[in-house]
């Protein structure tokens, strides 16, 4: 293979495209010319020619306008060969980012080096091999130390006033031995110990005991996360029921607690159906299901279904031992579910010519935005158990790292207004996502793993919290950009803070050491990410109350054709108002001065004796204190001028109906119609 | 006649529920010849002032003694009255119902509305109708400002004085005429400078089974290629087979034969029934929360509101780019001229040109593209989306129009001077209104019944300095391009300002705006210091 080096001068668009001081002396290990970069959505083939170079860590197209196009091969999801045609072969890859590429690339050769390159190079089978091992950011020891201890849970969990009277930190999990996807630091209730938090893990599924999430100081109550109990197996656990005891007593306003288990009751059904041909589950039926009246009634047939599906009432907690325990199913689709359905909406949305019916059609049928709906439901049901009711609440669903997580993540974004900074979105991810155990190198396919375990569970999560934003435009200082700037490094494998599955896995890869962290890179930018429209609430907890009726769901184009420029606005808003706000500041800031000035003036000649003409002076300084203000307004045209800038990339030829020109030119028909021989005159 | 024959009980105890997010408001219900008032005392901030014009429908259910009317109003709100005593409920929704039932046009409120701001006549000299000419007359002397309709003769629907080519002579204008149905001949709506391109749009030529001819008319379109490049194209707002339909009675396109450079291409718009319905079927899917995500996303998809929107900007598009990237002259005309043809002009002309995106302009457009070229509005917004009657006329085609332009103004929103409040703004005046802008369907009609002595001008109320914070869009900044808009269907949106505006509340949104306000004229404050 070639090996040259590609100088570049203009920084890539892309998010996770190398800075250009990187960049300069990039390697690249093949390199194609005259390949050609189709336009998705045309159905006119419309095409870009350039030059494709793949390096060891991205794929670039340079077209013959100079302009770049960076993947990374960690964010390519597939590549796909499709059959040769006269133009060269077709080569397709889409993105974990939602980037869908298709090239034409001429020779056949060429196109398959380039397909076997990919496959392997986006396919790492060890965590040692992925990006944020190799990449350098230029920043020292101690800058890399200081990265990673930005965000501290410790500090997080003393905000929330924690430990407290009534919770504790506990040392149990300290060697990762009751637990092996729960980080070190624990809390728990003080009632809690060592034997019940003992007992209670090896009840739960994982060994993932109820731990606190997040205490809602004002309302003393708690969000819990825990995994499935097993109660299938054996009918009960005295610690289990005395850790649930010990949480709903930590809470002296209410006597009684929420069980939310965030699982469809039909699926726990069917789930359980299957698993009862095993036989080796032990089912002790209760006395109370023989003396329901109408299983004794009926056949034989009938009262093995009724023992199976009291058995399935089996994968959750008993009431009946249980005291003061609401039960709470709400449901959430499981990960293979959701799967499916964002492959469904993506494959409608990468249709040519998409009509509107389709498109609408497509939505409904993939089900998509049902799921999100039932995640932020969810977290209205876990908020409002908080706000109206002061009862602490017990969120699992199977294994609890799944949609336990969105869940109690969302919920505590409802309540909590800290959240809802950027600091408080990281500490939110770090906590409830990153150090609970989601397990994100397997959800996101990191490596080259079981293709069964990705999902779009953190992309769902981020998905609602866009929809938040949608319906409460003041509430959050960030904005959308970052949100999509976090799903994208979840998937980049550039930082170290979302691979492995777990903090110990983490601690294990010696990612502190050996990565960096995202965080302190995304507070360098925040000016990026700041919404505009953000007005802080005077109090902690104001909390958000979204309607979630079906129409203030909306497809979010910005996420699913993130990359399909064509199909955006194309003026932004958002960089005029943080212009305006910037000005605005500084222009205030100006004020401040003049009239320190002004002071400063009036004090001098109140020292001397005031004359006329020494006030003559003063004013005689405030015309020349305009031209200044002037000058800043000028300045201030620059966005104007960029946002119009933006506009002249819109052209016809971006849009579908611009292929509708060619009637425009196609030549007249030399033979004369029909129509003129039997013309008649009138008038 | 009088209108207290029709009230039968001016007055009862009430308590008003106006919807979601609105609290409920106890007081005394009043009815007037053209108003439903309803007052807690003294002024207070929930009284309802409605405009009975405004009511769509009433419906009427009566429990025991007491008994509750849903007025569903055309601007899409719905509000609840709950009425004490069974009589008076029954009363009060037949006064409504036959005071809303009025037809005539001179006895409705616009004739009696006097508000002490504005002086009647001070909005003649707004949009003068020979400005549209003027402008041109600024760029080229190839067109001339034609009197030949000064009395409605040649063309009921048409305003008197019309824009033409300078050759060509009233007489064969006249003829022309006769040859278009209605008596719509070819006028010209638009001439883009850049390249001296311009559209025109005219009714269906009147070609019959026969396939007549017309000397004139060809004449007059071979004139108007002569001036405007050579080439030209006449985009037919209906479907190939639908022309094939007209033919048989006595409509059709122009021949290919007899019209020499002019080129065809059907775009079909839907308009009339098919649109009434969409809309309805829209309205009733968005006033019912109680829809699961799946039956909300399939009725969204089944009313299919959206593929006409699609459509409608696919279609004004194609004709705007037509002028400006391959400088051909468009002759726009569907059957009667009067709908789809003027969503496609007037849409086409606010892509091109940056003087119809200011908020005078904005005014001009209106006026000139749909007031005066004889959209029958009184037809057309008899009813809105609630009303139980077959409809007859009616179709939401300048709703559709105003849509549209919101898709725009979501894709450059920084590019019109005016924001959704004027659209919103707009469209409500556009079915039920105290000002007589939008009354009648022809300038004909309007001249008739004297509406521009008579009446005050709704333009002349909105130029009030009042009502800028609700119309303008504080961040425009003028833009001299052409506004190219995706139509994609993931790129529009359903229009929530409108079609969910009395369905959820409207504080989040009302907020942002506030603040965006602030943001910018903060720094004008700066500017005066």
């Amino acid at each position: 293979m070639l090996s040259t080096h590609i100088s570049l001068e203009d920084t890539p668009t892309l998010y996770s495209a190398p800075s250009s001081s990187t960049k300069r002396s990039y390697i690249w290990r093949l390199k194609v010319e005259q390949v050609k970069l189709l336009d998705r959505f045309s159905t006119s083939n419309k095409s870009l020619t350039g030059t494709l170079y793949l390096t060891a860590t991205h794929l670039l197209f340079i077209d013959s306008l100079q302009k770049e196009t960076w993947i990374l091969h960690h964010h390519i999801a597939a590549v796909e060969k499709l059959a040769l045609t006269t133009a060269g072969c077709p080569l397709v890859i889409q993105c974990k980012n939602f980037r869908i590429v298709h090239f034409i690339v001429p020779r056949e050769r060429d196109c398959h080096d380039i397909y076997n390159s990919l496959l392997q190079l986006s396919r790492q089978a060890k965590y040692e091999d992925l990006y944020a091992f190799s990449y350098n950011p230029k920043q020292n020891e101690s800058e890399q130390i200081q990265g990673w201890q930005l965000i501290d849970l410790a500090e997080e969990y003393r905000r929330m006033d924690v430990p407290n009277l009534n919770w504790k930190l506990s040392d149990a999990n300290r060697d990762y031995k009751i637990c092996e996807t729960y980080p070190r630091d624990l809390y728990v209730p003080r009632a809690a110990n060592k034997p019940t938090i003992v007992g209670s893990s090896k009840f739960r599924s994982k060994g993932r005991f109820p731990v606190l999430s997040y205490y809602h100081q004002d309302k003393q109550a708690a969000i819990c996360r825990c995994s499935q109990p097993l109660s299938g197996f054996s009918a009960r656990c005295l610690e289990d029921e005395h850790m649930l005891q010990a949480i709903n007593k930590a809470n002296p306003s209410n006597r009684y607690m929420y069980v939310m288990d965030t699982r469809p009751k039909h699926r726990m059904q069917s789930w359980w159906a299957s698993k009862k041909d095993i036989g080796r589950i032990v089912v002790r039926i209760s006395s109370k299901i023989w003396r329901d009246e109408k299983i004794r009634e009926s056949d034989e047939k009938a009262r093995l279904n009724a023992m199976a599906n009291r058995a399935a009432g089996k994968g959750y907690e008993n009431e009946d031992n249980y005291s003061n325990i609401r039960f709470q199913f709400v449901g959430i689709e499981n990960i293979h579910v959701m799967r499916t359905s964002l492959q469904k909406l993506l494959e409608v949305n990468g249709t040519k010519g998409l009509s509107v019916s389709d498109f609408f059609s497509g939505l409904e049928s993939s089900g998509w935005l049902r799921h999100i709906k039932a995640v932020l439901d969810a977290a209205i049901f876990l908020a409002k158990a908080i706000v109206n009711e002061s009862a602490s609440v017990l969120v699992h669903c199977s294994d609890g790292w799944d949609r336990t997580s969105q869940v109690c993540s969302l919920g505590t974004l409802l309540l909590d207004s800290y959240y809802r900074t950027i600091k408080g979105f990281m500490v939110l991810i770090e906590k409830d996502w990153i150090s609970f155990g989601h397990k994100f190198s397997d959800r996101c396919g990191h490596l080259d793993g079981d293709p069964k375990e990705v999902s779009p569970v953190f992309t769902q999560f981020l998905e609602c919290v866009w929809h938040l934003t949608e319906q409460f435009p003041q509430a959050f200082e960030y904005n959308e950009a970052f949100l999509l700037q976090i799903h994208e490094h979840v998937h980049s494998c550039q930082f170290g803070n979302f691979l492995g599955n777990c903090q110990k896995e983490r601690e294990d890869l010696k990612l502190r050491e050996k990565t960096y962290s995202l965080w302190p890179f995304l507070l360098d930018d925040q000016e990026k990410y700041l919404n505009p429209f953000y007005t802080p609430s005077s109090q902690k907890f104001t909390v958000l109350e979204p309607n979630t009726v079906p129409f203030n769901f909306k497809f979010w184009r910005n996420m699913y054709h993130q990359f399909d420029r064509t199909l955006h606005p194309r003026q932004s808003v958002f960089k005029l108002i943080m212009n305006k706000n910037d000005q605005n500041k500084q222009l205030e800031k100006e004020i401040k001065e003049l009239e320190s000035k002004i002071k400063q003036q009036k004090t001098r000649h109140t020292d001397t004796v005031l004359t006329k003409e020494s006030l003559h002076c003063i004013h005689a300084d405030s015309p020349a204190l305009k031209p200044s203000l002037c000058f800043k307004k000028e300045q201030t045209l620059l966005p104007v001028n960029d946002a119009i800038r933006t506009i002249e990339g819109s052209n016809t030829a971006d849009n579908r109906y611009s292929e509708y020109a060619e009637e425009f030119s196609k030549t007249e028909p030399a033979v004369v119609s029909l129509e003129y021989g039997v013309a008649r005159m009138t008038c | 006649m009088e209108f207290s024959e029709l009230i039968r009980t001016g007055r009862a105890e009430a308590l008003l529920l106006p919807g979601p997010g609105q609290p409920p408001v106890r007081g005394t219900l009043c009815i007037t010849s053209h108003h439903l008032l309803l007052s807690a005392g003294h002024g207070s901030p929930g009284d309802l002032w409605l405009l009975l014009r405004n009511v769509d429908a009433v419906e009427k259910r009566v429990a025991g003694n007491s008994g509750t009317i849903t007025l569903k109003c055309k601007n899409l709100h719905v509000l609840q009255l709950e009425i004490e005593g069974l009589e008076e409920t029954l009363d009060i929704a037949s006064s409504i119902e036959a005071l809303t039932s009025l037809e005539s046009v001179t006895t409705s409120y616009p004739f009696f509305y006097r508000p002490q701001s504005l002086r009647l006549g001070d909005a003649a000299n707004l949009h003068p109708p020979d400005h549209f000419y003027q402008q041109v007359a600024l760029q080229t002397d190839a067109w001339r400002l034609s009197a030949v309709n000064r009395d409605f003769d040649v063309c009921a629907s048409y305003p008197p004085a019309l824009v033409v080519p300078v050759g060509i002579g009233d007489e064969v204008l006249a003829r022309s005429a006769r040859f278009r149905q209605g008596g719509r001949f070819p006028v010209l709506c638009y001439y883009h400078t850049t390249n001296g391109t311009v559209m025109l749009r005219s009714s269906q030529p009147l070609q019959g089974a026969n396939r007549r001819r017309c000397a004139e008319d060809e004449e007059l379109l071979r004139a108007v290629l002569a001036l405007g490049g050579g080439r030209g194209l006449v985009l037919d707002t209906r479907s190939a087979q639908a022309v094939q339909q007209a033919r048989i009675t006595g409509g059709g396109t122009e021949a290919k034969a007899a019209y020499p450079g002019w080129k065809r291409l059907h775009r079909p718009l839907e308009r009339g029934r098919p649109l009434q319905d969409s809309f309805v079927r829209l309205v009733e899917a968005c006033t019912d929360p109680s829809l699961s995500m799946d039956r909300w996303l399939s009725r969204l998809d089944g009313c299919r509101w959206l593929t006409h929107v699609k459509e409608t900007l696919t279609a004004a598009c194609l004709a705007a780019q037509g002028m400006d990237r391959e400088g051909v002259c468009i002759l726009v005309h569907g059957a009667e001229g009067t709908d789809t043809t003027l969503l496609v002009t007037s849409l086409a002309q606010l892509i091109l040109d940056p003087k119809c995106r200011t908020m005078s302009g904005f005014q001009s457009l209106l006026e000139r593209e749909w007031i005066q070229a004889g959209h029958p509005f009184q037809q057309r917004c008899a009813h809105s989306a609630y009303a139980q009657a077959r409809p007859k006329h009616e179709a939401p085609v300048f709703l559709l129009f105003l849509d549209c332009v919101w898709q725009l103004s979501r894709q450059f929103p920084l590019s019109l001077e005016f924001g959704e409040g004027m659209l919103l703004a707009v469209f409500e005046h556009a079915y039920a209104s105290p000002f007589g802008t939008f009354l009648c369907n022809s300038e004909k009609e309007r001249y008739l019944c004297e509406v521009k002595t008579k009446t005050h001008s709704l333009w002349s109320s909105l130029n009030q300095s009042k009502e800028r914070r609700r119309l303008r869009n504080p961040i425009y900044t003028p833009n001299p391009l052409a506004l190219w808009p995706s139509v994609e269907p993931q790129s529009l949106q359903l229009w929530a300002g409108l079609f969910l505006r009395w369905t959820r509340p409207p504080e989040p949104a009302q907020e942002a705006w506030e603040q965006l306000w602030r943001i910018v004229t903060e720094q004008e404050g700066g500017d005066t210091l």
